[in-house]
């Protein structure tokens, strides 16, 4: 069994535990529900907006963007404005394919060679189990801001309709925290099972997939089959939403799993590969406009540096050059 | 080569049973790019010369070189957004395995594009992360040594910076950038490669790679023109160095240098002779191509600027590039940006068709695709396609102007104008996914003819499916490299398919004035029909 799966396995399954023998105990209710859900909160906010500004801080010295289309050149060629932005307006709309529909992960292949043949497929499994696992987490939180507004929004009270739209099971089924639960297992499954990710992959990259599968198995769980207390549970988010935090009396003690999970997630995100979240609108092959004949781009440390000038080259060669009929500078 | 295709396609894609960094590089002979000199190192005033192999137990590196390194890392963290970026963000989803030519190729993981990442990111993690100081190989760390440094030498010269990785990957981390730093990193311990070196020190002392000097590069050219009066009956009158003119064309040495580049070089000179382009060649700014791309930014700046200054001195209004593909990366991503703003020039227009090139308002460059393209739309250009009858060609896009550029219609629009049987590859291949030659990067040297023939192999394999498939004899590119990396790989792969550049095909379509019926190409081969066969 590899390592990191089992250290990953491992880490997740005793910080659930812990969250449940804390919650367990009421004088550390307090801790688990009031001080962590802060401190995690600040710190993945602080975080983030640190990572970001740490990576802003460098320059982008020149302009590589990666040109998947034809440039922007003569006007009776068909210029390819969103694969091959040549202007603010393109480039916008390039990352709007890239974050709204992963559009360079859309293009993915497999390659095999079969006998004398290297044959190309396309290859949209990953692509569809990314999409669905980020829309569904999307679906997901925004949908738990019900209990952190009063009253709640009707987009959100929308949102849960179309969620529920199949009307599985009492209480109904959310179809997002399923597909979350399944697409995050996928992308599980996908690392396991293919022998060059398996070889590859990270402590780094499992423990993020089981940290976010408990967290959708948890919730679940909660809504399902322990059916805790949804009054309560209001009452103890609403009160951290309002800086007036309290531990109401029946609260189960495995909301505690679940929201400190969460804030496990949270404080774990700025400091990991989750943050290509915020990476990707600083990546700059693909933030940049393919403009950098028409227009100049600056370098702020461009160097000053000492070349051979053609004046070193006709001292070298002068005799030569004059031999062979080449113009020169100087005679002699 | 001692194995054979139908051996080397066997490739297994088995992992192995050791972790990555466990398994050290394999470092003997064949499998590594010979070392640069200690005197070319002198000569440009690079750390650490000394002889050396990288056979060697010993590699004879400064006493501080994880100092260098680790300091060296650091400075360009912070000078550059791009290598921070993609030191953080990757997922290893894995998107990006399979589209490497050299994973392809050879089934070593460590040619995985994010595995070749990875050789860095475990350092930078170590090095410069709270999580890897703390959790160590858990969180993907580990330390540098000398294991590590002889790793990094393998495989940041296993890759050839085409970027194809990066059109696939979902945060556009691009492996060209990673292996530059890298390469920059290995060039302060004085680890380099001669094949490198040589060119970019004879860039810097005759103006060229290929070192000719002034009166050689004449004797050159103007061995060229004996070469075209003979085969086209026009004479041919080149300048250069010449003050006044309205265009300085640049174009790779390589051209200047072996066939078929040559015939691509008579093109250019038939072409500009044809149309009465005023123009000068230049024996100081003599290179298109620029080797410092494959050293450092510094270096790349420094053979850069010879074109600018020569620009400058000689009062053109603009340059014109020639067919070249590393040559274009710099001129359209970095030359603006390092030796400009060029005021001294004008926005480039074609005095034929009075087209202003826009897309150049700045730089002042433009590739001779776009001007030839403009050209041939405006009806400018006489042309006997049926010259061109007995060849079967398909069209290879080379990697920078592809991903770096996005020329991707002119060169076609160009083809199609001249010759009447064009067939394409497969479209996983060709466009902004086409792949490398193998050969790029500056990796085109004979001693890792293996590993060549292996990264080349994807590309060869779509060659050959239309060759199979159409019959197609004639691989066409725009590139200096590829006209030296294709013919060995094709004779390798697909025996029977010739390399041919964009302008050799002009040239030889063109309907020049006053010329004699032709009776050959430009490669003294027989034209089809020329010897009076019946049947054509």
């Amino acid at each position: 069994m590899n390592v990191n799966i089992v250290l990953s396995l491992v880490a997740v399954v005793v910080l659930g535990a812990l969250a449940f023998l804390g919650g367990s105990a009421p004088v550390l209710q307090g801790v688990f529900g009031i001080m962590i859900p802060y401190i995690a909160f600040v710190m993945f906010l602080g975080g983030f907006i640190w990572r970001i500004m740490k990576w802003a801080k460098s320059p982008v010295p020149f302009r590589i963007p990666t040109t998947c289309g034809q440039q922007k050149s003569l006007p009776w060629i068909k210029h390819a404005k969103l694969e091959n932005p040549s202007s603010g307006l393109g480039v916008m709309g390039r990352m709007a394919l890239e974050i709204f529909t992963f559009r360079s992960l859309f293009r993915n292949t497999k390659a095999e060679i079969k006998g004398d043949r290297i044959s190309y497929e396309w290859e949209i499994w990953l692509w569809l189990g990314s999409l669905a696992f980020h829309y569904s987490f999307l679906a997901v939180l925004v949908r738990h801001m019900r209990f952190f507004l009063e009253p709640v929004p009707a987009a959100i009270k929308f949102l849960e309709a179309a969620d529920g739209f199949f009307q599985i099971g009492l209480p109904i089924v959310m179809l997002s925290g399923v597909i979350l639960f399944a697409a995050a297992g996928f992308l599980f499954a996908r690392r396991v099972a293919t022998p060059r990710l398996r070889y590859t992959s990270l402590a780094a990259d499992y423990f993020p997939l089981f940290l976010i599968m408990a967290i959708a198995l948890s919730g679940m769980f909660m809504r399902y089959f322990l059916r805790v207390d949804i009054v309560a549970v209001k009452e103890l988010t609403m009160g951290l939403a309002t800086l007036s935090p309290t531990i109401p009396a029946n609260i189960d003690p495995f909301l505690f799993v679940h929201l400190f999970l969460v804030c496990v997630l949270f404080v774990y995100f700025p400091f990991s590969k989750l943050m290509h979240a915020g990476g990707i609108f600083l990546s700059p092959t693909r933030n940049m406009a393919n403009n950098n004949r028409a227009k100049r781009h600056i370098n702020p440390w461009n160097p000053d540096l000492t070349f051979v000038t053609y004046e070193k080259y006709e001292n070298t060669f002068r005799e030569k050059m004059i031999e062979a009929g080449l113009p020169v500078e100087k005679e002699s | 080569m001692d194995i054979k295709p139908e051996e080397m396609i066997k490739i297994s894609n088995a992992m192995p049973k050791k972790s990555w960094m466990e398994t050290p590089p394999d470092l003997s002979d064949g499998k590594f790019c010979y070392p640069a000199k200690a005197k070319t190192l002198e000569y440009l005033g690079l750390p650490n010369p000394r002889d050396w192999s990288p056979a060697d137990e010993d590699w004879k590196l400064p006493e501080n070189w994880q100092q260098i390194i680790h300091e060296g890392f650091k400075e360009r963290l912070d000078k550059y957004r791009s290598l921070k970026v993609f030191m953080d963000v990757c997922v290893r989803c894995g998107a990006c395995a399979d589209k490497c030519h050299f994973y392809l190729g050879s089934g070593d993981p460590k040619n995985m594009p994010f595995l070749r990442a990875e050789l860095l990111r475990s350092i930078y993690r170590n090095d410069f992360t709270l999580a890897g100081k703390l959790l160590g190989k858990f969180a993907g760390a580990r330390k540098m040594t000398t294991t590590v440094i002889k790793e990094w030498f393998s495989y940041l010269y296993q890759c050839t910076e085409c970027r194809r990785c990066s059109v696939f990957c979902p945060y556009g981390i691009d492996t060209a950038e990673i292996t530059m730093m890298g390469r920059e990193l290995l060039n302060l311990i004085g680890l380099n490669i001669n094949w490198i070196k040589d060119p970019v020190a004879n860039c810097s002392k005759t103006g060229n790679h290929l070192g000719i000097q002034p009166q050689n590069f004449k004797e050159i050219v103007e061995f060229f023109c004996e070469d075209i009066e003979e085969i086209t009956g026009v004479k041919i009158n080149p300048s250069f160095n010449r003050k006044g003119a309205e265009v300085l064309f640049v174009t790779p040495s390589g051209d200047a240098f072996a066939d078929p580049g040559t015939y691509t070089f008579m093109g250019y000179l038939m072409l500009f002779e044809h149309i009465g382009l005023d123009y000068t060649l230049s024996t100081y700014a003599s290179e298109g191509g620029n080797f410092g791309l494959f050293t450092s930014s510094d270096m790349m700046k420094k053979l850069n600027a010879k074109m600018y200054h020569e620009a400058e001195r000689l009062g053109v209004k603009y340059i014109i590039g020639g067919e070249c593909g590393h040559m274009w990366r710099v001129v359209n991503q970095y030359m603006d940006t390092m030796n400009g703003p060029a005021n001294f020039l004008e926005v480039p227009k074609s005095p034929i068709t009075g087209t202003v090139f826009e897309n150049a308002a700045s730089t002042k460059m433009i590739h001779i695709a776009e001007f030839t393209a403009d050209l041939i739309k405006h009806n400018k250009l006489k042309l006997d396609p049926s010259r061109n009858d007995h060849l079967k060609v398909t069209w290879h896009d080379s990697c920078n102007p592809a991903r770096a550029m996005g020329i991707l219609e002119e060169p076609r629009y160009v083809l199609k104008s001249v010759c009447n049987n064009f067939h394409e590859m497969p479209a996983n291949t060709i466009r902004e996914e086409t792949f490398c030659c193998g050969s790029g990067a500056g990796l085109n040297t004979e001693e890792i003819m293996e590993q060549r023939l292996r990264g080349g192999l994807p590309r060869a394999n779509a060659v050959k499916y239309v060759h199979d498939k159409y019959g197609v004899n004639m691989l066409a590119c725009m590139c200096a490299i590829d006209r030296a990396a294709l013919p060995p790989l094709m004779d390798y792969w697909v025996p029977g398919v010739e390399v041919i550049g964009l302008h050799e095909l002009v040239a030889n379509a063109l309907v020049m004035d006053g010329e004699i019926e032709r009776t050959t190409n430009l490669r003294f081969e027989d034209l089809p029909g020329a010897e009076g066969d019946s049947d054509e």
